[in-house]
Parts: structure tokens; sequence; C-alpha cells
């Protein structure tokens, strides 16, 4: 005799769900609009999608203020786990969100955009992000994370270029493996404790000791591999140059943020536990690829004669160095991840932005990639806002105060400091020294170098309207006066990171 | 106002040049130099409203800027920065004033509001963290100045320039992070202030690495030997107004920032290193006169000059008595006016024949009187002859390292003797004997631009030779106060006994009297 499941609605906490379902709807909506009337404009999309981010925002600041009263909340079978990373992330990725949607309105047509599939793909791809930082149950984070990345693969090769469908094939079969070594990973893990919510595993391990060293060892390391290979990191990130080259550049700007806040949240539980098992070797592990990824990654930057392929391995760079933020594993640190790339997603996705207004329809012949160095050589004289705009995203990267970025590598390498790193918190310093000189390459062609080819400063604003330009005026203000907001941001991310338990 | 004066000396160059953006190309230097004649004007006021028998902090600013992680917008002056700022703002004026034939000079005089505003605010900052922003910041302009303006290998000269300097301010961040950590953990709050950093006593080990880390950034600056590969390329190419900048003003930075930091924070650590800096500030002080005398071209004979002399300046800083950090506060005062002078002087004559090769010259006295009086008194004044500014610093920075060593003291001084052989090389081989190149028959002699701006440095290059209390109360002053803290924090006997307790002399005296 069976019992019938009573399941009541309220311990479903449906509430949970909102903040993802807002995207997914609104993509649903982007379809039918596009089934009963084809041929509408692109910007009706972006509006559409702009109007469901705000209100994603708004269901987001929702959970958010629960959050913050009655603490951390399970729901759906206690699948979904909204608590303050969950918040934070969301909050990044609708953020990053709602500044790179409108980069949709050039100037020129681009293939793309002309598509209503492609406002719809990008709106379940965040729903997917969503789901990814919003549970800690493996099988949820792996669907969130293939919702997204086929959706994200799909974008890049919209971009309609011979190198775009290498991107896109390139980042796919990649993506492939990684969600193998994720499924792997989550197996071995289940294998050894019968559950695959990390809580429970987390609980289950510490309690007989990890006595299976081994198959921890080997889980643990399929499942980095997994986030190693989305996150970039060492010797995972053979994909990233070629990607973020085939893809627009407003769309690499927007892969370098935000799948890897949400890859960053994944990681930030999967490996709280884990280092604070007092086993070495994940430490010894984490350490290599943190300070092999900021190294290498930076070095091979020096030698790129494209600025978006320097931008691509710097971005790889910072990745490395947010990691760190994983391995020290303080509260503090913790902090110091978010607090860092929501600086960063502001300024990258500035310096990303000033690539795309610049992006010429067809490529002329003297030009052998569509941002070569050259390109920008003497644009002081030709384009003089343009290129102060461009050079203060290239300080704020490489860290130079009073500038965005700065106040993040300050509080990343403060924790390094507190959390007892301090080989690690020298490498770190070293390392902005060294991406320096890749990004002062940039300043050095754009203000001291005579133009090569023509003398005509349209081409780096050949892409720009309205919209775009008060996007990067957004970014360059806020990345100018960026230490005006340090002391809310903080005390809020911290907050939040504190009240986690992480 | 007189509460605000120091933002306002930190930011009104800023907002200045902000403005000056809208400034028509061929008005933009008059408003360059109305801008610079008011900072100067301003930092006048400031000398005159200091109270100069008070040896702490004066006109104290506070905002909090991030207060859960103790960052604090704090300035303030002392007798010891006090100087240095208006020396800044001075050289800013006359150098903008003295300013030639320049291609684009609506860049750079906005570039040089730049500069004005981050030079007041390291010289003024108390905040780490403020201090490390201006510190920072005032490579970009100089990075601008020099690749944009500069000779041939410009950019290869600006971009060394950043990346030695970037990468020594970073170890130094790293170790402004530990101090700040320390504070932490003494005291459960953050604090990036020095002041409150003065008051935290750390062991010997802990002082040791610290004062490595800020030691690699300062070092850099200044620069010391062996980092100093970077000044000479970046002299070299600067355009003139570049080399008297830097000269005058960014190398004191790191000279500024060893009495402000290394010294009251680590007073052991101080002690322990104190004979290997001196012996490396001889080695930078005979090594580069050496090499200077082999230089065929004059700039660089001023900027190895220039770095010979830091050399004197370090030994002062660390003979850690009253005597020494007077004489090289005083001193970076003498140099950035005569150094600032010599090279406004090498301009002078590069505008003419646009070669700076001394073999190109010879026997110009007959043809410039006036241009190579100027240059003989301030090569006179760099030399050290006694009653001029110099002679002061010098006399005094060796006076104070005396008491510490003889016998190195007594090496730096035949140093600065050689020094003058090379000094008076250069200028026999550009003035004086025939005129042998056609070209410089008919050179036109120093014209009345110029002379505003090099008239009053030769005043001041007398004046406070032969009368320097004005400067030298207010520093020493301020200076005992740092001394008598550094007594007092030090733990070690050596260091007791090395650095002076100025209250125990006092009452000494009094007693004697």
């Amino acid at each position: 005799m069976l019992e019938p499941v009573n399941v009541s609605l309220e311990s479903l906490n449906l509430m949970t769900l909102a903040p993802m379902l807002i995207p997914i709807i609104g993509a649903l909506l982007i379809l039918i609009i596009d089934m009963v009337k084809s041929d509408l404009d692109k910007t009706l999309y972006v509006m559409i999608s702009i109007i469901f981010l705000l209100i994603d925002l708004g269901a987001i600041a929702q959970t958010a203020g629960i959050f913050s009263e009655s603490g951390t909340m399970m729901g759906v079978f206690d699948v979904m786990l909204i608590d303050g990373l969950a918040i934070l992330a969301q909050l990044i990725i609708v953020g990053a969100s709602l500044l790179f949607i409108p980069l949709a309105l050039t100037h020129s047509r681009f293939h793309e955009f002309s598509y209503s599939e492609f406002f719809a793909l990008f709106l379940f791809m965040l729903g997917g992000f969503q789901f990814m930082v919003a549970t800690d149950n493996l099988i949820l984070i792996f669907v969130g994370l293939e919702t997204s990345s086929l959706a994200l693969y799909t974008l890049i090769a919209m971009h309609n270029r011979d190198k775009a469908f290498e991107a896109a094939v390139k980042y796919f079969t990649m993506g492939a493996l990684a969600a193998g070594f994720f499924s792997f990973g989550a197996m071995v893990f289940y294998a050894l404790t019968g559950s695959i919510e990390i809580n429970q595993i987390a609980t289950v391990l510490t309690e007989n000791g990890f006595a299976d060293m081994g198959f921890v060892l080997i889980g643990t390391t399929f499942l980095l591999g997994a986030i190693g290979f989305k996150l970039s990191l060492v010797p995972f990130h053979t994909w990233a140059p070629d990607v973020y080259e085939g893809s627009s550049a407003a769309t690499a700007g927007f892969m370098s943020i935000v799948p890897k806040i949400a890859l960053f949240v994944v990681a930030m539980r999967l490996f709280e536990f884990l280092i604070h098992s007092g086993v070495v070797w994940l430490e010894i592990i984490l350490y290599i690829i943190v300070v092999v990824t900021m190294t290498a990654a930076n070095i091979w930057a020096l030698v790129q004669n494209d600025v978006k392929r320097m931008l691509a391995y710097s971005s790889i760079s910072h990745a490395g160095f947010v990691m760190a933020a994983i391995l020290i594993g303080t509260t503090q640190s913790n902090s110091a991840l978010f607090l860092y790339w929501i600086l960063f997603s502001f300024t990258n996705l500035g310096a990303f932005s000033m690539l795309w207004i610049s992006r010429q329809k067809h490529l002329p012949l003297h030009q052998s990639s569509d941002h070569s160095y050259n390109k920008f050589a003497g644009m002081v004289q030709t384009a003089p806002v343009a290129a102060t705009i461009m050079g203060l995203f290239m300080l704020s990267l490489a860290g130079l105060p009073p500038f965005a970025l700065f106040w993040g590598k300050l509080y990343m390498i403060s924790s390094a400091v507190s959390g007892g790193y301090t080989v690690l918190a020298l490498i770190m310093a070293l390392n902005s020294a060294i991406a320096g000189y890749y990004y002062l390459k940039l300043i050095v062609f754009m203000f001291m170098r005579e133009p090569i080819i023509n003398k005509d400063g349209h081409v780096f604003v050949s892409n720009a309207t309205n919209p775009l330009k008060t996007i990067i005026g957004f970014a360059a203000v806020g990345t100018i006066f960026a230490i005006v907001a340090i002391n809310p941001i903080l005390e809020f991310v911290t907050a939040l990171v504190f009240k986690s338990g992480y | 106002m007189l509460d605000n004066i120091l933002s306002i000396l930190v930011f009104f160059p800023a907002v200045a040049a902000i403005l000056g953006f809208a400034v028509a190309k061929d008005s933009i230097r008059a408003y360059g130099v109305a801008v610079a004649f008011i900072e100067f004007a301003l930092s006048l006021l400031l000398w005159f409203s200091f109270d100069s028998s008070v040896s702490g902090m004066q006109f104290m600013e506070m905002v909090p800027l991030v207060p859960s992680f103790g960052i604090n917008y704090i300035l303030g002056v002392d007798g010891i920065s006090l100087f240095i700022v208006i020396l800044a703002s001075f050289f800013t004026m006359i150098g903008i004033a003295s300013l030639g034939e320049t291609k684009n000079v609506k860049n750079m005089i906005i570039s040089l509001l730049f500069l004005q505003m981050t030079m007041a605010g390291v010289f003024v900052a108390l905040d780490a963290i403020v201090f490390y922003v201006f510190w920072e910041l005032s490579l970009v302009p100089m990075l601008y100045i020099i690749g944009a303006w500069g000779g041939p290998l410009r950019i290869y000269a600006s971009v060394k320039f950043f990346l030695y300097t970037f990468t020594g301010s970073l170890v130094m961040l790293v170790g402004m992070l530990f101090m700040a950590y320390f504070y932490y953990q003494a005291t459960g709050t953050w604090s990036f202030a020095f002041l409150e950093w003065y008051r935290l006593i750390l062991p010997e080990t802990f002082q040791l690495w610290l004062f490595g880390a800020f030691f690699i950034g300062f070092a850099i600056k200044v620069p010391m030997f062996p980092f100093h590969t970077w000044l000479p390329y970046a002299h070299g190419q600067a355009p003139t107004i570049g080399s008297v900048i830097l000269a005058a003003i960014l190398l004191k930075m790191g000279t500024y920032a060893f009495i402000r930091l290394s010294l009251p924070m680590f007073p052991d650590a101080s002690v322990f290193f104190m004979f290997p800096i001196a012996i490396i500030a001889i080695i930078m002080i005979i090594y580069t006169a050496m090499v200077a005398y082999a230089q065929e071209d004059i700039k660089q004979v001023v900027a190895y000059s220039s770095i010979s002399h830091m050399g004197v300046i370090i030994l002062g800083t660390f003979a850690l008595n009253v005597e020494g950090i007077t004489g090289s506060i005083f001193l970076m005062i003498a140099h950035g006016v005569v150094s600032g002078a010599l090279f406004l002087l090498v301009g002078v004559i590069y505008d003419r024949r646009h070669t700076k090769m001394m073999a190109e010259f010879g026997g110009l006295a007959s043809v410039m009187p006036r241009y190579a009086t100027i240059f003989g008194i301030m090569l006179m004044a760099s030399v050290g002859l006694p009653l001029t500014i110099n002679f002061v610093g010098e006399f005094l920075s060796l006076l104070g390292f005396y008491q510490q060593s003889h016998i190195l003291t007594l090496l730096a001084g035949i140093a600065i003797i050689v020094g003058a052989i090379y000094m008076l090389a250069a200028y026999k081989k550009m003035f004086f004997g025939e005129v042998t190149k056609e070209e410089n028959r008919n050179l036109p002699d120093v014209n009345k631009r110029e002379l505003v701006a090099l008239v009053p440095l030769v005043l001041i290059t007398v004046w406070l030779g032969v009368y320097p209390k004005p400067l030298l109360e207010p520093i020493s002053n301020s200076v005992e106060s740092i001394v008598q803290l550094m007594h007092d924090k030090s733990i070690s006997e050596e260091a007791k006994k090395r650095i002076p307790n100025i209250n125990n002399e006092i009452t000494i005296a009094k007693e004697a009297n």
C-alpha cells in the first residue's frame, strides 16, 4: 500500500525560485513575441531584456531582505539554497548583464543581434547561472552549468565570422570535456558519501575523517579540472584566448565576468570544507594552480600583438588572482573575492566595450586582426577622449590607485597577509607589476606613438551610439570614483559572506 | 580656509588641470603660469601661517574613506614636509614659466598640473594608503611627459622608469598591509595612519623584514645603487622640464619616505641596517661620481652628479641623529634647487644647439657670459662651496654621520671633493678655451624668460647658503621629536646607544648652565 506523498506548498518555499524564473519567463516571452510577429527591431528585445533584468534585480533584493532577517533559506526539497553567496553572485550576474545587454545597440548592424533568439538564449543562460549559484546540490549545479554553457556556445557562434565558429566549436569541445569531468567528480563523491549535497558530503567526510583519501583526491581533482576549464585556470585555459578572439568584444567581456563569478561561488562552496579539512595535498594543488595561473598568463599576455588576446590572458591572470581568495579561505578573503569581482566587472566591461565601439564591420587590409596594437597607435592625437578613457581602464586593470581595481587588489593582498600567506602576497604583488607592463604597452601605443595609417579618429568610435557611450561613461565614472563606494560595498559584502558562514 | 589649506593645496592644481582642458591652446601657457603662481602663493601662505615652534603635525585634516578597513584621508604638515611642498610648487611654477617651444603644449601643462597634485599629496599624506595613492599616481604624468616629449629612446626610458618604481612600490604595499595587520592584531582595529603606526612597537625580526619591504620601494625611487639604472635613461631622454621636476621633487619622495616612515617605525632595524646602507650610500657617491666623469653628454654628467648627491642625503638620514637628519632634509631642498637649476641650464643650451655633447661646445664663456656666470654659480653650489645652499646640507649630514663613524664620513667627504673634479672638468670643456665650433660663435645669451626662472634660483642658492636659519629651525624642531620617538621606541641596547636621547641632552645642558 503506497502512502500518498504529501508536500505542502509552503514547505517548497517557491519564493526561492523566483529570481531564476524571471529571466526564463522573459526568454519565453521573447520567443512568443517573435512567433507572433517576426522582423521586429533589436531595440525591442534589448529593452525587454533590460526590463526583465530589472525585475530580476528587484526579486534578488527581495530575497536579500529576507536573508538579512531570517538567514539562509532552503526551498524546493532543500535543493535551492539562498545564502549570502548566492545573493551576491546573482547581484553581480544580473548587474553585469544589465551593463552588457545594451551593448547590442551598436551603430553598425551585427548579425547576431538581429535574431530574437540571441536575447532569448541570453536570458536562459542567466537563469542557468542563477541556478548554479543558488544551490549546493551537485546535480542542479551541473544542470545550471550545462544550460548556461550551451546557450553561451550558441551566442558565440552567432557572431557569424569564421573565427567565431572556430571559437564556438573549440569552447563546446572543451566544455563537453569539462562537463564529463564534473559529472565524474560528482559521481566519486556520491559513491563515497551517498549524497550529492555539498554540505552532506562535507558532514560525512568529516565524520569518517577522510578515510578514503585516495578517492577524495580523485573526486576533487576531477571537480577542480571541470571548474578550472570554466574559470580558465592554467593548464585548462587553452581555449580562452581563441574563444575571446573569435567572439565579439562585447561577448568576450561578458564571458570574462559573469560565467566566472558563478563558478567562483561553486568553487567556494566546494573547497571551503576541503581546504579546511587539514589535507595538505589539496592546499598544495590549489596553491600551485593559483600561482601558475597568475604568472604564466601574465607572461603570455606580454607577447600578444592583439589587444583582445592580451585582455583574454589578462582576465585569465585575474581569475588566478581571485582564485587565491578561495585558497586562503577566510571571511576576509571571500569578501575580497566579491569586492574584487564587482570592481573588475566595471573595469573589464568598460575595456571590452572600448574595443567594441572601435570594431569595424570589415577588417581593413593593413590590419592583421580586429584590435591589433598598431590600430591604436597615436590614438590620443585623433580621438583624445576615447584614448584617455581606454588608458584609464588599463591603469585600473593594472591596479594603479586610486582607480577601481586597486582597492580590490589591496583588500585581496591584505587578506593573504592576514591569512598567513606571506609568500603568496608577495607573488600577487609582483604579478601586478608584471601585468603593469602589458597594460602599459597599450598606453604607450595610444599616447606616445605616431598614428600609423589613418589620421582619422573616427575609427575608434565608429560603432558608438548614445547607449554605448552611456555604458562606457558609467564604467569610467565607476572606475575613477570607486573609492566612495568601497566602504558600503565592503560592509555589505562582508556582512553577507559572514552571515553565510564563509 | 586655513583649516583645509592642505586639501586646497593638493586638489587645486587637479581641478585647475581639468578646467584647463577648456582653455584654448595658444593661451594655455598663461593659464598654467597663473595656476602655478596661485599654488605657489598658497604654499607660501602655508609657510607664513606655520608655527615653527611646534614640532608635531599642523593643519591636520581627517575624513574617513573606508572606515571598515581603517583607511582615512589624513593630511598634515610638519617641518620635515613643509619646505618640500613649497619647493614642489615653486618648481612647477618656474618650470611652466620657462617652458620652451613644445609641441602639444596644452597636454604638457595639464600633465604638469596633475603632477603637482600628486607631489603635494605625497608630502602631506599621513595615511599609508593615501600616501601610496599619490606616490603611484605621480608615475602616470611623468610617464607621459618622458614618453611623449622625450628623446629618441623615450619609450624605453619611460617604461623602464614606470616599471622599476611600480615594482618597488608594490613590495612596499605588501609591507604596508603587513604593518596594518600587525596594528590590527595589537589593537583590534585596522589603521593605516602614520601617527598611529608610530606608536606600535614591533619585535626586531618583524622590523627587519618590514624595513626591507619598505626599503625596496624607497631605494628604487631615490634611486640607490644598485637600483639606479633607470634614472640616467629617464634623465637622458626626458625633456628639460621632466628632468627638472624628476630631480628636484620626485626623487625626494624616496628620501622623504625614509624619514617619515622607515626611521620612526623601525628604529632598531634602522640601526641594524645603518652601516650597510651607509656603505651603499658611499659606493653610490663614489661610483656615480666616477661614472659622471666618464660622460660626454652634459646632461648625463648632471644626472650622475645628482645621484651622487642623493647618496649624501641617504648618509645624513641614516646618521639617526638630529644634525644628520636635519642636514639631509635641508640637503633635499638644496639638491632640488641646485640640480633643478642645472637641468634648466642644460635645457637652455640644448634649445640653442640641439645637442648636449660637451665636445660640441667650448669657449662659451666669451659668447654667453651671463649663461656662464649662472652656470658657474650653480656648479659651485653643486660642488658644495661654502656660503652656497648645498654646503649647509652636506656639512650637517656629514657632521651627523661623523658621530656614528669617523672613517666612513672621511670617505664620503673625500668623495665629495672628488666630485668637484668632474664638475669643474665639465665646466672647463664647455666654457673655457677658444670657441672651436662655428655654430657656437653667435649663440644668443640667456633671454628674459629663462632669466625669470634662473635668477630666483641663484638668489635662493646664495640666500640660504648664507642664512639657512629660517629653514633649519622648523626642520630641526620636527626632527628632534622624531629622533626622540625613535630613541623611546627602540628595543635593543645598540639602538638606544646609537640614537641620541634628546630630553637627556637638554637636561644635561641645563645642568651645565
